[in-house]
């Protein structure tokens, strides 16, 4: 009995983690579905979302609920300039060269941080509280399960955006065919613009919750590389498959750590990402690509 | 636009360097090479081994990404790959070194070919992705597979002998290291004049088209994967008799990164290119280094600052080139001597 409680306990901090590993895919998705990009540093967006929360609440010792919607607009301020930056000087060219620059742009960011609040690891301040929640018998950690709630939200939120929202609807179009949607008066550079702003917030948003549960260092970006194997397995331009994916690596990493060992962890999901990648290569919900000459 | 340049044989055509000045310069940098340990100090020594084992690396990811078009993040693992053959080799078995290398070079073409196999189902970001996974797994093998890699702690190697006399100060090891890797980018250079080369290029610049002209894919990617895992391996088994530890941490998923960044700094698709990239990356954090020593009176507190600043740089480094330079260095080489050539009369 005990054991099937502590599988169930296990399953629920794994899912809990899984809500925020479909909160950062969700990110990606956003960003590669209007302007196919793939964006690398969504874990360092991640990490800058924890340190600018740090920074107000810490730093400015302002309270949770002004510092978490600053943190978030920073971020998206952030990935505003960096579309407007780097990444519109690159439109045209080839996926990888663009590919390539996010990843310097991640350099770029960790580089930053380090310079600016140093490299030691660093807890956020608590605003969660830490009194357990029980579902039936079993414990779930506070903190991983208002994660959960937030991401469950957040994704909500946005499945009804993309539905209803007329930038949502400018964003989907964008996405099926660019040249249709210019035709039909959508603002295609502004879509980019607003999905690097979405985007690198959504992340930031994320890097707030990992941060309060995990500490924040500049480390932590490689959160983002769990993200991306939830991408690659759900599909990159899927956002059901970001949200499938991530609560079933989630659940995967959970399992593994625990039953395997820690170590093993990393190894599993990166495992998992290769047969994905020979049996659907496109991910489980991703658009197969059909190449002409 | 050079003229009055006819080629009166197939030999001619097919030479590497054509003209005589070409000849002259070469001639001239192979004589500074070798002269160059007699004058440099011993830091300076150990930058040229450093630069010469990366440069061996940049030339063979050069071979996969630039010339074939297969984007890898993987090539710091099969250069670990590489340096852990070579140090089992050592320790084990105390064969000469020379063979240790060849051997650290064939068991990591033997693992890229492996790691290559998914480049038959996919392309592009996503055999990037199948490689950081590879690069990722190959790590936890060398933590866990205790018996030969000898866990976290790693392997500490002894000084490779050649000829009786232990190879220990970094002169020594730079005439070993600098003609090992002039015959590796000699056999790269030499590689784009043969038919297999030629077929990578094909099916860089479309591998459908490639197909369609009779290039068997699954056989040239595959050997382009296993050329260049075995040029990133005789890299590494290098660098283990370089450092003499190696450790799973001594290969970063970074030092991939920084790989990747060598040669589009460099130049991607040209073989001057790899070398240019991989000498630039390498100095540049010593050249800031330099810089942050110089700042240290005014700022007291610079010394801290050179990892985040190096961290930095390395980036803009990355995103500058492929915006403002996407040819890399070695066009801007190209640009200098088309400019020398028609001086004075053309701008």
């Amino acid at each position: 009995m005990s054991d099937l409680l502590f599988f169930f306990e296990v399953t629920l901090a794994g899912l809990g983690s899984g809500a925020l590993l479909s909160l950062t895919a969700l990110a990606f998705v956003l960003i590669y579905k209007a302007t196919r990009v793939i964006n690398l540093a969504v874990g360092e967006m991640l990490m800058l979302g924890g340190y600018l929360f740090f920074a107000f609440a810490a730093g400015f010792g302002l309270p949770a609920w002004a510092a978490i919607p600053l943190a978030i607009a920073g971020g998206g301020l952030v990935g505003a300039v960096v579309e407007r930056g780097l990444i519109r000087p690159m439109l045209g060219e080839s996926p990888i060269a663009v590919f390539m620059v996010t990843i310097g742009l991640g350099s770029i960011l960790v580089g930053l941080v380090e310079l600016i609040w140093g490299t030691d690891p660093r807890a956020l301040p608590a605003f969660m509280g830490n009194t357990p929640i029980f579902i039936g018998e079993a414990y779930v950690s506070r903190k991983i399960a208002i994660a959960f709630a937030v991401a469950a939200v957040v994704i909500a939120v946005f499945l009804v955006l993309f539905r209803y929202w007329r930038g949502g609807v400018a964003l989907r179009a964008t996405a099926t065919d660019q040249a249709a949607a210019y035709s039909c008066g959508i603002n295609v550079p502004g879509v980019f613009s607003l999905a690097w702003v979405i985007g690198c917030g959504t992340a930031a948003g994320a890097g707030v919750l990992l941060g309060s549960i995990g500490g924040i260092s500049p480390a932590m970006g490689v959160f983002g590389l769990s993200a991306l194997v939830v991408v690659i397995v759900g599909g990159l331009d899927s956002v059901a498959g970001a949200l499938v994916g991530g609560l079933v690596i989630g659940l995967i990493e959970a399992w593994a750590g625990t039953y395997l060992g820690g170590e093993f962890k990393l190894v599993t999901t990166f495992g998992l990402l290769l047969v994905a990648l020979m049996i659907r290569p496109y991910g489980l919900f991703g658009t197969t690509e059909i190449e002409r000459l | 636009m050079k003229i009055g340049t006819a080629k009166h044989s197939y030999q001619a055509d097919e030479a590497l360097l054509t003209t005589r000045p070409q000849r002259l310069w070469m001639g001239l940098f192979a004589l500074g090479l070798c002269i160059a340990p007699f004058m440099l100090d011993n830091y300076w020594l150990y930058l040229a081994c450093l630069v010469a084992i990366n440069v061996a690396s940049a030339t063979g990811l050069n071979i996969l990404t630039g010339y074939t078009g297969l984007v890898s993040l993987g090539q710091a693992a099969f250069m670990a790959v590489g340096a852990y053959t070579v140090g089992w080799m050592q320790l084990r078995l105390g064969t000469p070194f020379l063979l240790n290398i060849v051997a650290g070079g064939i068991v990591a073409a033997a693992v890229g070919l492996l790691v290559g196999l998914p480049s038959l189902r996919v392309k592009g970001l996503y055999l990037a992705i199948a490689t950081i996974a590879a690069s990722i797994i190959l790590h936890f093998v060398f933590v866990n597979w205790q018996s030969v890699t000898n866990g976290n702690s790693g392997l500490t190697l002894t000084p490779a002998t050649f000829l009786g006399t232990p190879l220990t100060d970094y002169k020594q090891l730079y005439f070993v290291f600098v003609p090992i890797t002039a015959l590796m980018v000699l056999g790269a250079a030499n590689l784009f004049r043969t038919r297999v080369g030629r077929a990578f290029i094909a099916i860089r610049d479309r591998d459908i088209s490639a197909e369609v002209l009779g290039i068997s894919l699954l056989r040239y990617k595959l050997t382009s994967f296993a050329i260049s895992s075995f040029y990133a391996g005789v890299a590494g088994g290098m660098w283990a008799y370089f450092f003499r530890v190696v450790t799973p941490e001594s290969f970063p998923f970074v030092y991939s990164i920084f790989f990747l960044a060598a040669i589009i700094v460099g130049g991607m698709g040209t073989i001057l290119g790899a070398i240019l990239g991989a000498v630039f990356m390498t100095l540049v954090p010593e050249l800031l280094r330099f810089g942050i020593d110089w700042l240290t009176p005014v700022l007291p507190n610079a010394a801290a600052m050179l990892s985040p600043v190096r961290t930095i740089v390395f980036g803009l480094l990355i995103v500058g080139f492929l915006i403002f330079e996407p040819k890399g260095l070695a066009e801007i080489v190209q640009r200098t001597r088309r400019y020398f050539h028609l001086w004075p009369f053309k701008k």
